[in-house]
């Protein structure tokens, strides 16, 4: 069942982002854009959105396992760090790039998008960059 | 600044982004957790046990949104002007910083702020703000 509820959410979560528009980099791009011709959808998509999302997350935050029983993982970490900023410092400015965040570059890759293809493929390897210097760093951790 | 009226689509914009915000209230409220895209895949590289189900799951509803949004309406063409080389530069930066960040525009954007937390906050406004300024220096700087 939670596998079931899981394809559902991701499924739903793909056609908002194709009926948003936030699927195609161009609009995005042209939502980045501030100087140019600017297009506030995007600020409308995180609003239809954070709308429904503080109505879900009111009730989820006083649950302490979900309608399917399951424990309920929601973040509890608070600190504003380094790590935080710097990444998404370089999530930006990637995304600000291609016009693709990692969502609509899944939904695009399902569309047969060769180029989607490639910013996947690019990404799946930044993360496993990210795993490694993980790992070097738990392991001298360790060592030392 | 000025505003591209045409471009502007509030509507679905608005629909589109209840949509997304629904995928993470059914995904908080039945799975207990956070549909944050680059969380759920970057999990994939470092797969925990009883993990790997509902994370294949939830990409596979994303990838094949296209697919059931196409049983309703036409799915719209997406334009994707980058180049290879800034496709792989953008992925690789995604990828990475998306992970150091512990989330992207889903999972701090859309979830962190429905939480209102000040850590989403806080990395929402780094990314976007490196988002802004990167189209304006692609644009409006190197273009120029």
């Amino acid at each position: 069942m939670p596998i079931l509820t899981s394809l559902l959410a991701g499924l739903v979560f793909g056609i908002g982002l194709i009926l948003s528009g936030m699927a195609d980099p161009a609009k995005v791009l042209g939502f980045l854009d501030l100087a140019g011709r600017w297009d506030p959808s995007l600020a409308l998509v995180m609003a239809g959105a954070v709308g429904v999302g503080l109505l879900a997350f009111a009730i989820a935050r006083r649950r302490r396992a979900s309608f399917l029983g399951l424990p309920m993982r929601l973040p509890t970490a608070r600190h504003i760090d380094g790590r935080l900023v710097g990444g998404s410092v370089m999530f930006g400015i990637g995304w600000g790039l291609a016009g693709f965040c990692p969502g609509p570059a899944l939904v695009a890759l399902g569309m047969g998008q060769v180029k989607a293809a490639i910013f996947v493929g690019a990404m799946l390897a930044g993360m496993g960059v990210f795993e490694l210097l993980e790992r070097r760093a738990a392991s001298s951790a360790a060592k030392a | 600044m000025s505003v591209d009226w045409n471009a502007f689509t509030p509507a679905t914009a608005l629909a589109g982004g209840a949509l997304v915000g629904i995928a993470a209230a059914v995904f908080a409220l039945f799975n207990g957790r956070i549909a944050g895209i680059s969380g759920v895949l970057g999990g994939l590289l470092r797969p925990a046990k009883g993990d790997l189900g509902w994370r294949v799951a939830f990409v596979l509803g994303l990838v094949a949104a296209p697919l059931a949004y196409a049983a309703f309406a036409a799915v719209p063409e997406p334009r994707i002007d980058a180049g290879w080389g800034d496709l792989v530069i953008a992925g690789l930066l995604v990828g990475v910083g998306t992970r150091y960040g512990s989330g992207c525009t889903s999972g701090h954007g859309v979830c962190g702020l429905s939480r209102l937390s000040p850590r989403s906050l806080a990395a929402t406004a780094a990314f976007m703000g490196a988002g802004f300024a990167t189209v304006f220096v692609v644009r409006h700087l190197i273009a120029a």
